[in-house]
Parts: structure tokens; C-alpha cells; sequence
């Protein structure tokens, strides 16, 4: 039999070890982030921050208008997805299958979907480079993401919500609409905010579809134009593509320079938006969850 | 009529000749007269059967209590009313049910029918939203967008659920953060608001407290006056208190169906009486 001071011995080692565990991941982030952003903003000039070819303004904005349509793209894809797997979906075939499609998507290496955006949407259709077809190649990545998280959501909310609604003569829409989705945005965002994470870091499958150059005219507001910021059908270089070429091909001297603080901005840009959106979540859940 | 609802009813077929005459009696009669008429109602679970061979009457404007030991099938018997059932995998009903005169299966939307059979849950079902939208949800899903009317539907069905002088400075604020009793009677505003005329409670009260408890009750007498209600209680003492009509199930079948003073004073068979005297439950 153990003793109780070898419970309680055995008891404390354990906590430290988890508590460890936990530490070493925050320790960890903080000094990668820490690294990242005090060896970018150090070789950092003031035009580096412009936009313009001699900036990274431009890329900047390029990732973001990408993951915004990468976004969209995977809510339009992957919410009705998980909805219909949550809400719809019995236990036959059809359900195995697509569940099985969405399991390979998600283990599918990114390089190959960016080939395969290659041949989709730019072999396929005859086009240049263009971010539509590097945000679609990124919704692909993230749909089986935003897919599960959404059936998940679904599954976990209390039955008394469905019975509450559909006992007042609600259709099953209307639940949806009007209770259910609403009631797990919380967690439909946590899981667009993943997404846009791998948005924001993709490089491999951009490469052959957003392309790897990028030339705006910044007074050119004509959307039908390829050098208009907001022509979707352009060619666009994202940060996380530009820091892979400038560390690789670039031959300027301060190639180094570029990247570092291009990684800088990148990891600022994640840190903030991922911020953002959970306040915004939390702002939701505490407006739902009633203030006690 | 009054024999008729009180005849005792079994299942097999010696009776099939008795229910033959219950039911073209009532139709003799015209159904209006009754909120529901339910007859030779079978329901299974797969194979499994959990309601053999229903027959009864439920009374307009009366408290009508389904009492019986657990999975006696007196809660399924109340979801098939307004056909919560549906969703159910593998529930298959046979048999007809009339509500107001008309084939619950065959006449009436189901959705429409929910308008007017409403229900209350054994827990309280608040949704994440306002404790207003909560109780506009059930207009608003009827096409009321009218803010005003709106008001007035939540203010009214407040009142007539008798939590409105407790809520109303708090109209804005989550459902969620109301205690349990103050949540099954926003939850039985809900129901009044998308304008019913039965009202099912699924063991209302088993949740709650005393005060709580007391207080629905006390509301359901008040509601009787406008709405048919048909309650499913564990409670016996809570039958006795606030129904009109009880009904006793007992593995799937209706024993005894009789005003309720008959019934707990004079029970006229010997299940119901050991129920009741709680011998067995």
C-alpha cells in the first residue's frame, strides 16, 4: 500500500510536470515572438514600411485581402459542410464518405494543393498568377478545419435549444438560423481564426497560384485593372512568400534585413488579429451568456 | 360523454367492441368539445413498443395530469400531442389523435400545430439571446417583425406568466442569467407568446425549488382559464393539487383515465391504487 506521504509526493511531482509542460509552450512562444519582432523592427527602415516596390506594404496588403478571401471562402465552403454533418447528416454511406473526404483534405501536404490550385485554376482557366486562385487553394486547406469545428460546435450545444425552438413550431432553418448558429459563433470564429492563421503563414501553396510578384498602382482604383489593390484577379506576393524569396533568391544586400523585418510584421499582423477576433468572441459569449 | 372519457380502457381486443363505441359516439357528439381525442394510438421505438393502444379524451380548458412510474410512456404520450416526436430516429406512430377536430397526422401541419400546442420543458429552455428575443422568438418565427407589436406580445405574455414586474427593467439582459425558476416561466411566456391554445409541461417543476414550484403551479391555475394544459408530473401530490383529469400509464398503457378527486380517492383498479398509495413507482 502507499503511503500518504508517497501520494502526496507522487501528487505534486505530477502537477509540476503538467504545469511544466504548459510554461514551456508559453515561455516558448514568448521568445519566439520576442526573437522575431525585436530582429525585425532592429534592421527595420522607415521604407521598408512604405507601399511601393521598394516596400512591404504591398505584401501587407496582399495577405490580408488573401485571407480575407481565403475566409470567405472557407465560411462559404465549410460552415454549410459541418451544418450539414451536424444537422443533417444520418449514419449512412453518404456521411462516411464525406467524412472521409474531409479527413484526407486535412492531411493533405500544402504544396500539393498548391499544385494542384496550379493546375485548377491557372492552367485549367488560362490565367496569370492571381490571389483568387491563391485564397481558393488556401480555402481548401482550411475547409476541412472550419468544417469540423463548426459540426463540433453544433454537437455541443445543450438539446434544449433545439427542443426550445423547434417546440414553437420553428422549422429546422430557423433553428439553425435564429439559435444555433448564433449560440456557437464563439467557437465558429476560434475556428476562422485558425484558419486564417494558416491563411496568413501559407507560402507552398501560393507559390504557383497567388505567384510570387506583386505590382500595384496605388492610384489606380479601376477594379477591372491588374494593378489595381483590389482587382482579386491580379497577382499578389504574400509576407510569408516574400520572406521564403528574399531568403532564398534575393541578391539586394539588405535581403536579410527585409525578411527579418517582413517576419516582423507578419508575426504582428497574427498576434493582433488572433487578439482581436477573441475579444470579439468573448465579447459575444459574455453579451449571450448573461453578465452575473 | 363523461361515462365514456371514464371508462376504464385496457388494450386487447375484448375491448376493441368499447372503443368501436367511444369513438362513434364522439363523433355523434362532434369532437369540438374536446381539445384532443385520442384513439387506439400505438407508438414504437424500433421494435420496441412504448404506447399500446391509447384512447382519451383531454377536456378543453381543464388541467389534465399523466402520472405514472418512470418510462411508463406518460412523456412520450405528451410529445406525440404537438408531434415532437417527429425528430425522434426510429419513433413510428399508428392510430389517430384529433386536435380540435382534426387529424394531427394527416390535417395539420406539423408546424402549425406547434403553434398551437405549445411546450414546456422539464428544463428550462432558454436561448442565448435576450430575455425580450427570447420571448419574441416564437412571433418572430410566425413573421411578426413589427417592433411594437413585438413589445406588446412579450409585454402581455409576461404578464400572463406572471414574471413581467420581475423583468421588466431587464428586458435587454440574457435569459441565461435567470435562476431556474424565473427560466421555466420566461420559458412558459415563450410558449404563451406564440399564442397557443394547449400548453404541455414535461415535468415543469422537477427542476426547481418549492417557491419556484408553488409558483407555477399557481400560474397553471391561472392559465387553465384561458388554455387546455396538459402536464406530466412524478409528483402525485402535484397531480392532486392542480389537475382536473387524471390519467395513470403503466408500461405503456393508459390504466386509468377519471376526474382526478375519483381517481385519488376511489381508484378503480388495483395498479392505479398501488400506484397512488405508493406501493410501487
Amino acid at each position: 500500500m502507499t503511503s500518504l506521504a508517497q501520494k502526496k509526493r507522487s501528487d505534486s511531482i505530477m502537477t509540476a510536470l503538467f504545469v511544466g509542460g504548459a510554461g514551456f509552450a508559453v515561455v516558448l512562444l514568448v521568445a519566439f515572438v520576442g526573437f522575431v519582432i525585436i530582429q525585425g523592427v532592429e534592421g527595420m527602415t522607415p521604407e521598408m514600411l512604405s507601399f511601393g516596390p521598394h516596400g512591404l506594404g504591398d505584401m501587407f496588403f496582399n495577405t490580408v485581402y488573401l485571407v480575407v478571401l481565403a475566409l470567405v471562402g472557407s465560411m462559404i465552403t465549410g460552415i454549410p459542410a459541418g451544418i450539414f454533418l451536424a444537422e443533417y447528416a444520418g449514419n449512412g454511406k453518404v456521411t462516411h464518405w464525406v467524412r472521409m473526404a474531409i479527413e484526407t483534405l486535412a492531411s493533405l501536404p500544402s504544396i500539393v494543393v498548391g499544385l494542384f490550385g496550379y493546375l485548377a485554376f491557372i492552367v485549367m482557366t488560362g490565367s496569370q498568377w492571381n490571389l483568387f486562385a491563391g485564397a481558393l487553394a488556401v480555402s481548401i486547406l482550411t475547409l476541412p478545419l472550419v468544417t469540423s469545428v463548426t459540426e463540433d460546435a453544433l454537437r455541443n450545444l445543450p438539446d434544449s435549444y433545439r427542443q426550445g425552438s423547434l417546440g414553437l413550431g420553428a422549422s429546422h432553418w430557423q433553428t439553425i438560423w435564429n439559435i444555433l448558429l448564433p449560440a456557437c459563433f464563439p467557437r465558429i470564429m476560434t475556428g476562422l481564426i485558425m484558419a486564417a492563421g494558416r491563411g496568413f503563414g501559407e507560402a507552398a501553396a501560393l507559390m504557383f497560384t497567388a505567384g510570387m510578384s506583386t505590382d500595384i498602382d496605388w492610384t489606380n482604383w479601376d477594379i477591372t485593372s491588374s494593378s489595381c489593390p483590389l482587382n482579386p484577379f491580379r497577382p499578389g506576393e504574400t509576407l510569408a512568400l516574400h520572406i521564403w524569396a528574399l531568403r532564398t533568391e534575393a541578391l539586394h544586400p539588405d535581403a536579410v534585413q527585409m525578411a527579418s523585418a517582413s517576419s516582423a510584421i507578419l508575426m504582428i499582423m497574427v498576434v493582433s488579429f488572433s487578439l482581436a477576433a477573441r475579444w470579439l468572441s468573448w465579447r459575444i459569449d459574455k453579451k449571450m451568456g448573461g453578465s452575473k | 360523454m363523461t361515462e365514456m372519457t371514464t371508462t376504464l380502457i385496457g388494450s386487447g381486443a375484448a375491448k376493441a367492441t368499447e372503443q368501436e363505441a367511444v369513438r362513434v359516439s364522439q363523433e355523434a357528439a362532434g369532437d369540438a368539445e374536446y381539445t384532443f381525442s385520442v384513439e387506439g394510438l400505438d407508438l414504437f421505438y424500433d421494435q420496441t413498443q412504448a404506447l399500446k393502444n391509447i384512447n382519451m379524451n383531454i377536456e378543453k380548458n381543464h388541467i389534465t395530469a399523466l402520472i405514472g412510474p418512470s418510462g411508463c410512456g406518460k412523456s412520450t404520450f405528451l410529445k406525440t400531442l404537438n408531434r415532437m416526436n417527429d425528430w425522434v430516429e426510429g419513433c413510428r406512430v399508428t392510430g389517430k389523435i384529433q386536435f380540435e377536430g382534426k387529424d394531427i397526422f394527416k390535417e395539420v401541419d406539423p408546424l402549425a400545430l406547434r403553434y398551437r400546442v405549445g411546450m414546456v420543458f422539464q428544463q428550462p429552455t432558454p436561448f442565448p439571446k435576450s430575455i425580450f428575443e427570447n420571448v419574441a422568438y416564437g412571433p418572430r418565427i410566425q413573421g411578426i417583425s413589427n417592433k411594437k407589436e413585438l413589445a406588446e406580445i412579450v409585454e402581455q405574455s409576461l404578464r400572463q406568466a406572471v414574471i413581467w414586474d420581475e423583468l421588466k427593467d431587464r428586458l435587454n439582459e440574457s435569459a441565461l442569467g435567470l435562476s431556474g425558476g424565473q427560466q421555466q416561466r420566461l420559458c412558459i411566456a415563450r410558449t404563451l407568446a406564440a399564442r397557443p391554445s394547449v400548453i404541455l409541461m414535461d415535468e415543469p417543476t422537477s427542476a426547481l425549488d418549492p417557491i419556484s414550484t408553488q409558483k407555477i403551479e399557481d400560474l397553471a391555475l391561472e392559465l387553465k382559464k384561458d388554455y387546455t394544459i396538459v402536464i406530466v408530473t412524478h409528483s402525485m401530490q402535484q397531480a392532486r393539487r392542480i389537475s382536473d383529469k387524471t390519467a395513470f400509464f403503466l408500461l405503456g398503457e393508459l390504466i386509468e383515465f377519471n376526474d382526478t378527486v375519483d381517481m385519488f380517492t376511489q381508484p378503480s383498479n388495483a395498479q392505479t391504487e398501488a400506484y397512488i398509495t405508493g406501493r410501487f413507482g
